[in-house]
């Protein structure tokens, strides 16, 4: 290695050491639940822990959690790029977290109800709503 | 495979073979006697195995690549009496020996002991559960949840109202069918306290394995306090919002099949919702209890769990269904 850290790629065997490198990386679009964002308003992997057990699943479709196949809802698929949450408020990150918490407080007529979550649940479950892009 | 690798695989692979070893379900992590009791059979039975597989296949490996003269000794009339009847009738004697010896003391019943009678109804798909009183009375209904005293022994009463259904805690002891038209009675007793789920374990129908329930083991004290609460009829709401769910639930007609006491909703069809504030799970076992869980099932019931006998109720707006759902989440 001539005194230098890293990986040598000269060579046929160096290709090869290369591929096996980078082989995770292809692996990581294998798994549909990470977010990408790069939002810091939470911890996504607990806000996918707290929705399924708080089981937002049994009204949304929410790619990720197990189970979550409910109709009752809107799909969460995508939900990072919509503009509106329930086409009703601005799908910004402090509105979302007050929204998975406390949906009436923000659109008295939605079918949504509060939540049992508390201030940093409801930052994760935004962070990872947030992912799904 | 090199010799590392395998135990690589050896030790990636472990965890999957006690997978079944621990946890809420398993008849491995014993919460009782009775569970105890049969563990200790299922490991005699499990090792046991383990070893006369081994000796076979080493006995079948010598006999074909063994040396020729070697290989003539099982020809000797005595080793096939020995290995091919006396030890497997002598092995398997002993096996039922132990488990008639191991059935009695599960049925055991001693004269002194004054049990916590439960009747439990199967019902397709879900379990309707009456405590009963010292006098053999119905003292309240529950549904889909048993609560019992850690130490005292608890007799189930059970039976069904449809079709065949079994009864099952893993972590407390054997299962029991449910058979209509006739009264199983299954002895448990509780020696530590644990949240613990059962299930059908037996194939019921189109539901059959959304069928469960959870067993809540407590100290005597918390259970006798939850006894009482539960012989109580439901607590009247004072907040707006809740009466308006409560009058919601009255006038759509839910007290056709669900009964909430204190209230003129007595439908018998359907699981009793007075304390259902307080219960783990909505669903039998499906779903913990919360406003956003009880709402997406009266609306999408058959969505949840399909060919339940409960219809889908597509018939609120938002608000009326936050508000019978709040309702019933306060019901504790």
């Amino acid at each position: 290695m001539n005194g230098r850290r890293g990986i040598d790629c000269r060579g046929a065997q160096g290709k090869v050491r290369l591929l096996l490198v980078c082989l995770p990386l292809l692996l990581a679009g294998c798994d549909g639940a990470a977010p990408a964002g790069g939002q810091n308003i939470g911890d996504a992997e607990n806000g996918r822990r707290v929705i399924a057990r708080v089981e937002c699943g049994v009204c949304h479709v929410i790619p990720g959690v197990s189970g979550a196949r409910g109709t009752v809802g809107p799909s969460l698929q995508g939900f990072a790029s919509r503009n509106f949450i329930a086409g009703v408020v601005v799908n910004e990150p402090a509105v979302l977290v007050q929204w998975v918490r406390d949906a009436p407080s923000l659109a008295p007529h939605t079918a949504m109800p509060a939540l049992p979550i508390d201030e940093t649940e409801a930052r994760d479950v935004a962070a990872y709503l947030q992912g799904l892009r | 495979m090199s010799g590392p690798m395998k135990a690589a695989v050896f030790i990636l692979g472990a965890p999957l073979l006690c997978g079944g070893c621990v946890g809420i379900q398993s008849p491995l992590d014993t919460h009782g006697d009775h569970a105890a009791l049969i563990a200790v059979l299922s490991w005699v039975m499990f090792i046991g195995a383990t070893l006369i597989s081994l000796g076979v296949v080493g006995v079948t490996a010598y006999a074909m690549f063994g040396d020729r003269e070697r290989r003539a000794r099982f020809l000797d009339r005595r080793l096939i009496i020995g290995g091919g009847i006396l030890f497997p009738t002598a092995t398997l004697t002993a096996l039922l020996i132990h488990s008639l010896i191991l059935a009695n003391r599960l049925v055991a019943v001693t004269a002194d002991d004054k049990p916590l009678r439960i009747e439990v109804i199967g019902e397709q798909w879900w379990w309707r559960v009456h405590y009963l009183d010292e006098q053999g009375q119905r003292a309240f209904t529950t549904a889909n949840e048993v609560r019992i005293p850690v130490g005292q022994p608890i007799e189930f009463i059970l039976t069904t109202a449809d079709v065949i259904h079994s009864f099952w805690i893993p972590s407390l002891g054997g299962k029991l069918d449910m058979i209509p038209g006739h009264v199983n009675r299954l002895r448990l007793k509780a020696d530590r306290a644990g949240v613990l789920r059962g299930q059908c374990a037996e194939y019921c129908g189109g539901a059959h394995a959304l069928m469960a329930f959870f067993a809540v083991v407590e100290t005597p004290e918390h259970f006798a306090a939850w006894y009482d609460g539960q012989r109580t009829p439901a607590r009247q709401p004072a907040d707006p919002f809740l009466i308006k769910g409560r009058d919601l639930f009255l006038s759509s007609g839910c007290g056709g099949c669900h009964a909430i006491r204190g209230t003129a909703a007595a439908g018998v069809i359907g699981p009793d919702l007075t304390h259902i504030g307080s219960r783990r799970s909505i669903g039998a076992g499906l779903y913990p209890v919360n406003a956003g869980t009880l709402a997406g099932w009266i609306v999408d019931s058959q969505h949840l769990k399909p060919e339940n006998r409960m219809p889908s109720f597509n018939v609120f707006t938002g608000e009326e269904l936050r508000a019978l759902a709040a309702y019933l989440q306060s019901l504790k």
